[in-house]
């Protein structure tokens, strides 16, 4: 993409050294399913080219949150920037700038994978000679090299996860939001998946915006943490900061602390038990 | 557009990967053309209506498009289940340009089953009036696929979930179909019946099929043709408002 006067990069400081510009900032977010409100005025910024967690027990309103952010789901009120761009009134711009792994697979199972890169890449009108080679690079990024002609349907949920990874991006987005992106994968897959992130991040300065329920992993490797509950931002800060503030000697114990013990009830849509339904099948076979 | 050329591929490309799809959805309109075609053709023909085959195929090709099409505007929400939906609505291109890539590829699926059924209908006997007249008929197969795949998916971008399919075959698809011109001549209907033939969308299509097919009144395809193609227009443009209003 070009850089427009709204680009951050333009924020570029004289000596040439980068000052740190925000990539991602909400201000008094809200939304209201009925009456009830999963995500309540939540407020913070995200740097650029880091890794964000965005931690929170189940129904905290974490996927709700990056769903507004990806323009599919509408706030009730409060505003919105990624990479200075207003997704609200400019949608179609903001959706280049970002990449995302929903919660939920996303893929298409009866296209092979590098039609489902090929059709992402044309969505997101990456020429054809780039589009190959960056295809070409990210399979073999995530080692799906071999398989790239076979159909989804036959792949595992650890390489359907990290062809959704390589697929997001594919247009070079700016942001990448990753919606728990290793629930579910073995120890092995969710190294390498970090290990590619991580990379990104340096390489492009790409900035990660993720949700994870494993407390270790995000100490690992998250730079900052939000973390939310019954729809507030309860706490901020990097993970050092986190355990220190609440006298604890892991994130984990630390995010209890900030959370409270109770499991959460929670009412799931109607969309979203029979997604519940097809995982509890899948975990059967 | 780029975009709607490669929604409308994988449209195709999922159809031709599942056969069983294929020869599923021609166990109807073979089973009509067969038992209907020849238990009726008899009564028919000595009620001096003519050759009955040659009356229903047009009404069996809609019937194998009407289907078809339906079928693949609804997938919508068949892709809301299994997700994919999430990645084209947040591609950067307009939900207007998903709902025409869409509704393209599910109405270009809808017309290669109805001349699938087509070859069937001149297996079982049926001739074609004037060979110079097939331009016509595709172009009315094709009509009457993309206006009843934009109806398909004005209907799937409503529904949350498949729960409602049954409802829309059993009170929706198969009144329209019975209650068109498909099956019988209008000549002589009781009123109430005509009045529901002749305010049904798909007699104009079988309509203008059969005219384009048998050659019988010719000047009959002119209004057919205005009246498929004013209401295609509004369906896409009502689907595409509703698809717009889709969130996750
Ligand atoms: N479409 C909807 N209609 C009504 N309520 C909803 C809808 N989507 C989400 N909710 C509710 O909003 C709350 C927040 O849900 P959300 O999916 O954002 O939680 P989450 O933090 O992502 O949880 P998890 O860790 O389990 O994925 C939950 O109570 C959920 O039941
Ligand atoms: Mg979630």
């Amino acid at each position: 993409m070009k850089a427009t006067p709204r680009d951050p990069q333009i924020l570029t400081v004289p000596g040439g050294e980068r000052a740190a510009t925000t990539v991602i900032e909400i201000a008094g977010l809200v939304k209201k399913f009925g009456d009830f409100v999963a995500v309540d005025h939540i407020s913070f910024a995200v740097e650029e080219g880091i890794v964000f967690a965005f931690l929170g027990p189940n129904g905290a309103g974490k996927t709700t949150t990056i769903k507004m952010l990806t323009t599919v789901l509408s706030p009730s009120g409060g505003s919105m920037r990624l990479a200075g761009i207003d997704p609200l009134s400019e949608p179609l711009l903001a959706r280049r700038a970002f990449g995302i792994v929903f919660q939920d697979p996303t893929l298409d199972d009866e296209l092979t994978a590098f039609e489902n890169m090929e059709l992402h890449g044309i969505l997101y009108g990456v020429p054809r000679r780039e589009r190959r080679e960056r295809i070409a690079a990210l399979l073999s990024l995530v080692a799906l090299s071999e398989r790239a002609h076979d159909l989804v349907k036959k792949f595992s949920g650890g390489m359907r996860r990290r062809l959704e990874i390589a697929r997001a991006l594919v247009h070079r987005p700016k942001i990448l939001f990753l919606d728990e992106p290793t629930s579910g994968l073995d120890p092995q897959t969710r190294n390498q998946i970090w290990q590619y992130i991580r990379e990104l991040c340096r390489e492009r300065k790409v900035t990660v915006f993720f949700t994870t329920h494993y407390m270790e992993e995000a100490e690992r490797v998250a730079d900052r943490i939000a973390i939310i509950d019954h729809g507030r931002i309860v706490a901020q800060g990097s993970p050092q900061e986190l355990t220190r503030r609440t006298e604890q000697k892991t994130l984990e114990d630390a995010f209890i602390a900030l959370t409270g013990r109770d499991i959460r009830e929670e009412e799931a849509a109607p969309i979203d038990r029979m997604r519940m339904m097809r995982r509890v099948w899948r975990g059967r076979r | 557009m780029k975009a709607v050329a490669i929604l409308w591929l994988r449209q195709l490309k999922r159809y031709s990967r599942s056969r069983v799809r294929m020869v599923g959805s021609l166990g109807q309109p073979l089973l009509f053309l067969l038992a209907l075609g020849f238990g009726l053709g008899p009564i028919f023909s000595r009620a001096g209506a003519g050759d009955y085959i040659e009356f229903l195929s047009p009404g069996i090709i809609t019937m194998g498009i009407l289907f078809t099409a339906v079928f693949s505007g609804i997938e919508i929400i068949w892709d809301r289940q299994f997700g994919f939906l999430k990645e084209t609505l947040v591609a950067p291109v307009s939900r207007l340009t998903i709902v025409l890539g869409r509704a393209l590829g599910g109405a270009t699926v809808a017309l290669i089953q109805g001349l699938i059924v087509f070859a069937i209908c001149l297996l079982a006997g049926f001739r074609v009036a004037d060979p110079r007249l097939l331009p016509l008929a595709l172009l009315f197969m094709f009509l009457i696929a993309l206006l009843f795949t934009a109806i398909g998916t004005a209907l799937g971008s409503v529904l949350e979930d498949m729960q409602g399919f049954p409802l829309i075959m059993n009170f929706f698809v198969l009144p329209l179909f019975f209650f068109s011109n498909a099956l019988f001549p209008i000549k002589g209907l009781p009123k109430a019946l005509l009045f529901a033939v002749s305010l049904n969308p798909l007699s104009y299509g079988v309509d203008g099929l059969r005219v384009a097919l048998t050659g019988s009144p010719l000047s009959g395809f002119l209004p057919d043709l205005a009246v498929l193609g004013v209401l295609t227009a509004a369906l896409l443009a009502l689907s595409s408002y509703l698809f717009s209003r889709i969130e996750l």
